[in-house]
């Protein structure tokens, strides 16, 4: 039984959820996620770790109430217990002195690449962040992703806030501008492989952390499996991070729909 | 003396066209009487040969004897002294290879169902038997010294109980939100129900025996940070759980799984109760299975019971060549299953959304034989067909979990990633040991059972050191 220390509400249907998890909070690393089980009958479904405080034993989950049982965390409250958690999962992102970085957020994917920062900038990188939203309403954790950026950037779809655009027509921007030496992005497949496919024609290495549906987390089923490079791949054993270019996104896409007419039910 | 019966007291089991239906167990197990009746079959010879014939050496002859003088709790004590998973052996082990082979009965008859009087003993234990209510299992005196178990699945499980009954402290690590292994992920409802394993894991419980779920070793605790947190020993009992795929076009399309993702859907995760509980799975109307051991068979019953109304079952070699148990191959053709021997997927191909709809098979001959002893399989030029389905189980077996061994430095590996360890499963870093599926790569249940008991005596003589 996992306790839920503490629970905001970060936009529309957007919930952060601190959970008591010492052990988890000792090992986890940037890029690494979690299997949660929000109830006995429930479903094992991956997210990733937003934060980590190895001090105060706990680790922080963002996500957005799309499914059912995201909304039936969603509707969990500060100490109530989740039956089941497992992590750290995946293996966690590769990070050194890169020199100019720039990390594309989008939507919850901006709570993902915060512990990324954070080590990008420990390894004195410098940070140029895109995070992208849908709109005014949806922004949230300026403030942390500030601290951790050099440069920060926001967009919105609407223009509500910050730009108006997609976090590629900035990305295109910030690439034209200066020399960038690595490329993180996470966020929804679409806009992972956008990234992608623009960094690719500048020829700069890109990093994405996929979103691959998942039973068991540890590589004995290949639910998650993803074609990177003509070869299949477990997202949970061999990712979550993959070099973007590689990536078939066109199959991942396909893949996240597998269960569309099941959970329309 | 009466005549000695040459036929063996055949078990009752559920109709084909009932069970189907539903998940429950096919077949129904001895009654008293014809658990004695087939016990009084028993010669009692000097020789012995299913003691030597069963990978943990259980007294068969002695279980025989106590059940035919119907003293059935000390059939169930002779069991228990060398197996901690009777009701699951008597059930999925595969007796025909092993102890009922030998049996000089089947000399000149049907040998003696030993697995069926196996499970008679355990099931009458779980519903009468003074042990599980009391929940005593003679041990050793305490020792202080803590052993940590990884992994809860046959082997991991035969350890915990032999180091338990030797006194020491145990704590089982599982990845997984339930114990058991490939006994409650794998295993399918209708051969081996999930409330008798569990009531077999609450029985070491109930021995002292520490258990702690989703702690996956590899990732939140190494093998180094248990030797820190204060265990002495380490048994590695991890599987063979990585399901292998044949990397032909189409296999990642929607709709196709890997049987052991089917399976965990169905058994561990309930999807078979969508949508009172939360996983979904496909449920096909034709559905093709890749393979011909147990876990394919298993996946191609479990995909009639969720209302396939054709599953083929596609397997390269022939009838004879198949791993499977003939008990299941005779009871999956009952149901209705669809052989398609000497046949072989080529590629899959698919609707606009990415969900299979066609297999494309070639046909299969035998040619010389291969390293496993068996006529290899050769494809026939131009041969190819294509057969309409909506889904894919590939069971064509499984190879060892990498994590455990990407994150022990100096752990020697072997083969496809097994770990490397002696007879007594002694690995390359002391105190470390291995047994079952790690070690050998896929196997049957005993079999991890055996290699588990006998890495349990090594682990006790390396403390006592």
């Amino acid at each position: 039984m996992f306790k839920i220390i503490r629970k905001f509400v970060l936009g529309p249907k957007i919930q952060c959820i601190v959970l008591d998890a010492p052990l988890i909070a000792k090992k986890a690393q940037a890029g690494q996620f979690v299997i949660v089980r929000v109830r006995e009958k429930g479903e094992r479904i991956p997210l990733t770790i937003a934060d980590f405080d190895r001090n105060a034993g706990t680790i922080t989950i963002v996500f957005q109430e799309l499914g059912k049982s995201t909304r039936l965390f969603g509707k969990l409250r500060e100490g109530d217990f989740i039956p089941d958690l497992l992590g750290p999962q995946g293996n966690p992102t590769e990070v050194e002195k890169f020199g100019n970085v720039a990390v594309v957020g989008g939507g919850i994917g901006v709570a993902a690449i915060y512990p990324l920062l954070k080590e990008l900038k420990e390894k004195a990188n410098f940070v140029i962040t895109v995070a992208g939203y849908k709109s005014k309403d949806y922004v949230f954790w300026e403030d942390k992703i500030s601290a951790v950026s050099d440069r920060l950037l926001i967009m919105t779809d609407d223009g509500s806030y910050g730009r108006k655009g997609l976090v590629t027509d900035l990305l295109k921007e910030v690439i034209g501008e200066e020399k960038i030496d690595r490329i993180f992005a996470i966020g929804p497949t679409i806009m992972m492989k956008a990234v992608s496919d623009l960094t690719k024609e500048k020829n700069i290495r890109t990093i994405v952390s996929l979103n691959s549906l998942m039973v068991c987390g540890m590589g004995m089923c290949g639910a998650c499996r993803v074609t990177v490079g003509e070869k299949t791949h477990f997202t949970c054993m061999d990712g979550p991070d993959f070099d973007g270019h590689f990536v078939n996104f066109d199959e991942l896409m396909k893949r996240l729909e597998t269960y569309k007419s099941e959970e329309s039910e | 003396m009466n005549k000695i019966e040459k036929i063996a007291v055949a078990m009752r089991q559920q109709p084909a066209a009932k069970r189907v239906k539903s998940f429950k167990e096919v077949p129904l197990g001895y009654a008293e009487k014809e658990a004695i009746k087939e016990a009084s079959r028993c010669l009692q010879c000097k020789a012995r040969p299913c003691v030597l014939g069963c990978p943990v050496l259980i007294d068969i002859p002695e279980f025989i004897k106590a059940i035919r003088k119907k003293r059935f709790q000390q059939a169930i004590d002779i069991i228990r002294r060398q197996n901690c998973l009777p009701a699951t052996t008597g059930r999925v082990c595969p007796q025909e290879d092993q102890c009922q082979k030998v049996c000089l009965m089947g000399k000149t008859g049907e040998p003696i169902s030993i697995g069926s009087l196996e499970r008679f003993a355990a099931d009458w234990e779980q519903k009468y038997g003074k042990r599980i209510k009391a929940g005593v299992i003679k041990k050793g005196p305490a020792k202080n010294k803590r052993v940590a178990v990884v992994g809860s699945g046959p082997a991991g499980l035969t350890a915990a109980f032999e180091l338990a009954k030797k006194g020491y402290r145990i704590t089982v690590f599982e990845g997984f939100h339930k114990f058991g292994g490939v006994l409650v992920y794998g295993i399918p409802e209708f051969r081996l129900p999930k409330a008798i394993v569990s009531v077999e894991v609450e029985l070491l419980r109930k021995m002292g025996v520490s258990f702690s779920a989703n702690t996956l070793i590899g990732r939140v605790l190494t093998i180094k940070d248990l030797f820190k947190e204060g265990f002495s020993a380490v048994f590695i009992g991890a599987g063979a759980g990585l399901p292998k795929f044949m990397g032909i076009p189409g296999e990642n399309l929607n709709g196709i799984y890997s049987a052991n993702e089917f399976l965990t859907r169905v058994n561990l995760m309930k999807a078979y109760k969508f949508p009172e509980y939360d996983t979904p799975v496909k449920k096909g109307e034709r559905v093709a299975v890749i393979g011909g051991g147990n876990v394919a068979l298993d996946a191609a019953r479990t995909a009639l019971r969720l209302g396939a109304k054709k599953v083929y079952l596609i397997y390269r070699r022939s009838e004879k060549e198949m791993p499977a148990r003939e008990d299941e191959i005779r009871r999956a053709k009952e149901e209705g299953l669809e052989f398609k021997f000497l046949t072989n997927p080529v590629r899959y191909l698919s609707d606009k959304d990415g969900f299979v709809k066609q297999v494309e098979c070639i046909k299969m001959q035998l040619g010389k034989k291969d390293s496993s002893g068996r006529k290899a399989p050769v494809a026939v030029h131009g041969s190819e067909f294509r057969i309409g389905i909506n889904e894919v189980i590939v069971g064509i077996g499984t190879t060892p979990n990498p994590i455990i061994a990407r994150t022990t430095p100096g752990l020697k590996l072997k083969g496809h990633g097994q770990i490397e360890a002696d007879e007594f499963g002694r690995t390359s870093i002391p105190g470390v040991f291995a047994a079952g599926d790690i070690v050998s790569g896929e196997a049957t249940v005993i079999n991890a059972m055996g290699g588990a008991k006998k890495c349990a005596e090594a682990i006790d003589e390396y403390l006592r050191r």
